[in-house]
């Protein structure tokens, strides 16, 4: 099968590449692009560790071909840190509240929670846990997810979270 | 997991995706994508091409027009939840949306690919039932209407011809009064083990109007007609009534059994939706 063009805008870079109509994005970017910091999990639409945010949208890049993105401005977590390489206050809130352990679903749930906070700015618990049902972790058991994200949101809002980790 | 080969076309009109359609027999349309390409690494479906409907941005638009609710094939159930007509004509859809999957499946997955799909797991076709919604289905001969009641015909099999693209769902503004859908699912994400929709209204202390579908208790989704004439014409919230209803739904379901449990379980889990759902919506009406 022919190889398709692909450019695409991630983290404010313009990037191509060949690949055949048939390449899930998350190959895409983690083998043509070679940035490695979106996983893949289940590769079955179910986990959310390779959820990148895709012109406005978190999707499971596992379930979205190359060619469909063709054209868009895509974030992943290398995008996610401020101008100056200083930890974003996502970044910062899991270590903080040590919202992760082995680390695995962290790249899909940093997107991820990114987005839900651009949405929603002082989401409560319950709307964090509803915005971020399509990450499973495996480890955490979500307290200190669910932390981080209040302490980012917090953060973000020029207020200071008082809340310690679980 | 990756799917097998095919040709990528990307038209920008509804015109130019039917004519490639009606090219090639064994092209599929695709839409978001959320339960094609699932089923394309599965080997379940192995389309020689595939047209991409998402640079047709116009399929995109929500609308109230002559006094129907008027939704693109391709607006997302994201689109759905953000939308002010839909909360205004047709709130059901909303209440149906944030149950279908996670965000990041209804960013992408649209309601022409969940009406289309033909999947008696999918939420929306027993809800479009239960609003009396019609399809708007085009191919190179020309454009017609089919009433989701009429829509479908088997599993994954529906009334859709080769060569014809599902571009709107025209929806008449819901009936104003209670209205509630009831799925239960063992989890996020899931497909349900059996939901029901049900929209009513009462005049008085009497049900006058009244529908009642269901989700994935049969090779389609159903419409539970004798369910619904069991209300109407009672005094609402009739303990007699309620259980007639409840139990001539239960006589239509015929689920398979799969992964989410036997017949006689799922029949009887299928009751219960039913019956909270009645419940809800009266509390609403
Ligand atoms: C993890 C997960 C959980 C899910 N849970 C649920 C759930 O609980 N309830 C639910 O209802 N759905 C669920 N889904 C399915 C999801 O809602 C899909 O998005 C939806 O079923 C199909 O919409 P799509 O736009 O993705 O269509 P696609 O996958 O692109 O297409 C589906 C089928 O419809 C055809 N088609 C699509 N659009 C058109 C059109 N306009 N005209 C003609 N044919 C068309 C395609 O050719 C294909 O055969 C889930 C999906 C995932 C991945
Ligand atoms: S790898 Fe994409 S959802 Fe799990
Ligand atoms: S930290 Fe291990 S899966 Fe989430």
């Amino acid at each position: 099968m022919a190889k398709v063009h692909i450019k695409l805008k991630v983290n404010g870079q313009e990037m191509e590449g060949l690949a055949e109509p048939r390449t899930l994005l998350i190959h895409f970017i983690r083998e043509n692009l070679a940035l490695t910091g979106a996983h893949i999990g289940c590769e079955t639409s179910h986990c959310g560790a390779c959820t990148v945010d895709l012109d406005g949208k978190s999707v499971k890049s596992c379930t979205v071909l190359a060619v469909q993105a063709n054209g868009s401005e895509v974030t992943t977590i290398e995008g996610m840190a401020n101008p100056d390489g200083t930890l974003g206050a996502l970044q910062e809130g899991f270590r903080q509240m040590h919202g992760l352990q082995c680390g695995y679903c962290t790249p899909g749930m940093i997107v991820r929670a990114h987005r839900l906070l651009q949405e929603n700015p002082s989401p409560t618990d319950e709307e964090v846990r509803f915005g971020i049902a399509g990450n499973l972790c495996r480890c955490t058991g979500y307290q200190n997810i669910v932390k981080a994200i209040q302490y980012a949101a917090a953060k973000l809002r020029g207020e200071e979270f008082r809340e310690a980790a679980e | 997991m990756i799917p097998g080969s095919f040709d990528y076309f990307r038209p920008q009109s509804v015109a130019e995706a039917s004519a490639l359609l009606a090219k090639d027999d064994n092209a599929r349309v695709l839409a978001g994508g959320h339960s094609l390409l699932p089923m394309m690494k599965l080997r379940m479906a192995q389309p020689s091409a595939l047209i991409d409907l998402g640079g047709i941005g116009e399929l995109r638009q929500i609308q109230f027009q002559g006094g129907q609710l008027h939704l693109g094939a391709m607006a997302s159930q994201h689109d759905l939840l953000a939308s002010d007509l839909v909360s205004e004509h047709a709130p059901i859809l909303k209440e149906v949306a944030l149950l279908i999957a996670d965000p990041q499946v209804r960013y992408l997955g649209t309601i022409g690919g969940n009406v289309a799909n033909g999947d008696p797991g999918n939420d929306m076709p027993a809800v479009m039932m239960a609003l009396d919604a019609a399809f708007v289905l085009e191919g190179q001969h020309g454009r017609r209407n089919v009433k989701a009641r009429a829509f479908y015909t088997g599993t994954y099999e529906t009334a859709l011809l080769p060569g014809e693209i599902l571009t709107a769902v025209e929806i008449p503004t819901q009936v104003k009064g209670g209205f509630a859908y009831e799925k239960l699912k063992r989890k996020v994400g899931d497909y349900a083990t059996a939901a029901a929709a049900v929209i009513l209204s009462v005049k008085a202390g009497v049900v006058d109007a009244c529908e009642i579908t269901l989700t994935n208790l049969g090779p389609t989704a159903l419409r539970a007609e004798a369910a619904a004439s069991a209300l109407i014409g009672k005094p609402a919230g009739h303990p007699g009534a309620i259980d007639a209803a409840v139990a001539a739904a239960r006589a239509i379901m015929t689920p398979a059994h799969d992964t989410r449990g036997t017949p006689e379980y799922r029949t009887s889990a299928g009751g219960s939706m039913v019956r909270r759902a009645i419940q809800r919506a009266l509390a609403k009406a």
